[in-house]
């Protein structure tokens, strides 16, 4: 186990973590504001990808993509909760878990039918394709930390944005007192449109950045929205500021622990049989800290609800 | 279930007086109806050699079946668990690794295989009750939101690991190439092995209905709609909802098993988080917390799978849209449309 090794592993550990942070953010500040489950969150990730990927393949401009994917994932999800997600603000989760996940089905098999099983290319733009030397002598891809430099940059306009905007304190207000608000005169239905759309398009944007690196195809937002539930119930519903830290927390130890674990079962088992167990249990690894997480505080690390 | 309904004035059930004796309610008659079909139907396509409808039937009564552990959770416990599958997929593994032990011979942590169905049903229910011990364990500790994501983590944990563990077929799954056997039985048979699943199925609404009218069904309803009035009367909803969970994940590995032996295969598509999804959107296809729901749900459910997905390719598109609409516009479910609000008495 080299240096080397564990800081590229820490960079790409970091790296997930931004795309976590991206899509646990709009998870959790749609459930904070108006107490929603959704599954669908997934599929404006594939939007915003397959958009960027056709976008850019077409005027042969990334930047001119990204911006696509981001605009057509916040439209998407802004007529998504016009015609759907309107209807199952009161109504019980059980309700809003089958409503979200019949919209998988339907974005999912309707990409299908659009643009075939085959999935579509994406590379990173030429400026950002070469790579940097990290301390001890490899090489690292620029556009993974230009990755974690827009992961960080959307952090902390988020924190602007809600501590010191009008439009945040309106968040706030809705998550702490949505009749109050309504009743100071602030259109809150366009409030839940807006703020649906803006986690929209940040999960628009993950997918968009995130699809340079692998295959654009269809279920792609899946892994992706399990593991950030995972992160928002770790990090505590509802709460942005759980969110980051759960985010950082799940992509070292998911990215970390798929290196390390394998290593150290090396120590003590036979080559083949420590590749397996430990392959096996890097795979768990995060559910097994949620579970650790949740028994000694079980509404997450920091509980905006009860 | 909870919500005042209203019957229309000139259904039945508003005609006569609902007394509680009633012989032929209309809720009873829609049961027997759909019990009667279910039995009927494979073995008139057995009689006419359609080998492919005895197994659709089969296929039908297991997904039931893993519905109705389901529904026994979500509707009559209100616990919403988005992890069933690994309860599903367990009990496949369970039959799968044992069927591939006994095949070769070779041991398993010190224990021989078995390809006696016994043998492999007891140990899915036990293993899937251990695991939905472990589960709900912490699981139940939560409520809302966090119950179902915490219950689709773990579930997402069973099956990663499932994919990542190469003993047993991986990513690949395991095939099962002798479908295993059951003294007196002849499993190999579609018709004999629709009846298992077909007993099985039935074996498990009587659990359910017998469960639901004792005084642990009385106590798991009163968890379900007021805690703190059960608490009141002394008992605590914690071991009840644990128990119901326990019991709920047992009916589905058992299920889960026997749809292994069905397909002669497992993979760790019985453990994705699709499939927990696909089964409560028979439970809610159904209408929750009815009875015969999961069964009403699992017939529309595969032959609908099976009509549109003979249709188009994309039928699943369509599943998406009629979901919409059901969970939208009709929260009674097929049950509710067919057989009127739940009778009480």
């Amino acid at each position: 186990m080299s240096v080397t090794l564990l800081i590229e592993q820490l960079i790409n550990g970091l790296q997930l973590g931004t795309m976590l942070f991206l899509m646990a953010s709009g998870l959790t500040l749609v459930f904070g504001v108006m107490g929603l489950i959704n599954l669908a969150h997934g599929s404006f990730y594939m939007v915003g990808a397959y958009v960027t990927a056709l976008t850019t393949a077409s005027t042969g401009s990334f930047l001119l993509g990204l911006a696509a994917g981001v605009l057509a994932a916040a439209a998407a999800g802004a007529i998504v909760e016009l015609l759907v997600i309107r209807r199952l603000y009161g109504r019980q989760h059980l309700d809003q878990v089958l409503a979200t996940f019949a919209l998988i089905l339907i974005f999912s098999e309707g990409t299908r039918w659009l643009f075939g099983s085959s999935p579509l290319w994406l590379s990173p733009p030429e400026a950002l394709s070469g790579s940097v030397a990290l301390p001890g002598g490899a090489r690292y891809p620029v556009y993974r930390l230009v990755i974690i430099a827009v992961g960080v940059a959307v952090a902390a306009g988020l924190y602007l944005l809600i501590a010191h905007t009008r439009l945040g304190m309106r968040i706030r207000a809705g998550e702490s007192d949505r009749e109050m608000i309504g009743a100071l005169g602030v259109n809150i239905r366009r409030l839940y449109t807006l703020v649906f759309a803006l986690g929209a398009a940040l999960a628009g944007l993950a997918g968009s950045l995130v699809g340079a690196l692998q295959a654009v195809q269809v279920g792609m937002g899946e892994p992706v929205l399990i593991l950030a539930f995972v992160v928002i119930v770790i990090g505590g519903i509802g709460s942005i500021k759980g969110a980051l830290l759960g985010a950082l927390l799940v992509g070292l130890v998911e990215t970390l622990g798929r290196v390390l674990l394998p290593a150290l079962f090396g120590q003590f088992m036979a080559p083949s049989e420590a590749a397996g167990a430990g392959t096996a249990l890097a795979a768990m690894l995060i559910y097994i800290l949620m579970a650790v997480i949740l028994a000694f505080k079980p509404q997450g690390l920091f509980a905006a609800h009860d | 279930m909870t919500r005042p309904h209203l019957s229309p004035p000139h259904s039945p059930a508003a005609a006569t007086p609902a007394g509680p004796r009633r012989w032929l309610d209309r809720q009873r008659l829609v049961h027997s109806a759909l019990l009667a079909l279910m039995l009927l139907a494979p073995v008139a396509a057995h009689l006419l050699g359609e080998v492919y409808y005895v197994n659709l039937a089969s296929r039908i009564a297991l997904v039931a079946m893993a519905a109705v552990g389901l529904n026994l959770a979500i509707g009559f416990g209100g616990m919403i668990s988005f992890g069933h599958a690994a309860y599903f997929g367990l009990g496949g593994y369970v039959a799968g690794i044992s069927a591939y032990h006994a095949f070769d011979g070779s041991l398993m942590m010190g224990l021989p295989g078995s390809d006696d169905m016994r043998v492999i049903w007891l140990a899915a229910v036990l293993l899937c009750g251990l695991l939905a011990l472990a589960i709900g364990a912490i699981s139940l500790r939560t409520t809302g939101v966090y119950f179902i994501m915490i219950t689709l983590a773990f579930a997402q944990m069973v099956y990663y690991f499932a994919t990542s563990w190469p003993d047993y077929g991986g990513e690949d799954g395991l095939p099962i190439y002798l479908r295993n056997s059951l003294p007196g039985v002849d499993t190999q048979d579609a018709l004999s092995f629709f009846l298992i699943c077909f007993a099985g199925l039935v074996l498990s609404l009587a659990l359910t209905s017998r469960l639901m009218k004792s005084r642990f069904g009385a106590a798991l309803t009163m968890a379900r709609l007021n805690e703190t009035r059960l608490a009141t009367a002394g008992i605590s909803p914690f071991p009840i909802r644990l128990v119901a969970f326990v019991i709920s994940a047992m009916i589905t590995g058992l299920a889960g098993a026997l749809y292994a032996d069905l397909n002669g295969f497992v993979s760790p598509s019985m453990l994705s988080w699709h499939l927990s999804g696909e089964l409560m959107v028979i439970v809610i296809l159904g209408g929750v917390g009815r009875l015969f729901g999961p069964l009403a749900g699992a017939i529309l459910f595969v032959m609908m799978e099976t009509l549109l997905g003979g249709l188009t390719e994309y039928w699943t598109f369509f599943l998406g849209l009629v979901l919409l609409g059901v969970v939208l516009f009709a929260r009674q479910g097929v049950i509710g449309w067919l057989a009127g609000s739940e009778r009480h008495g």
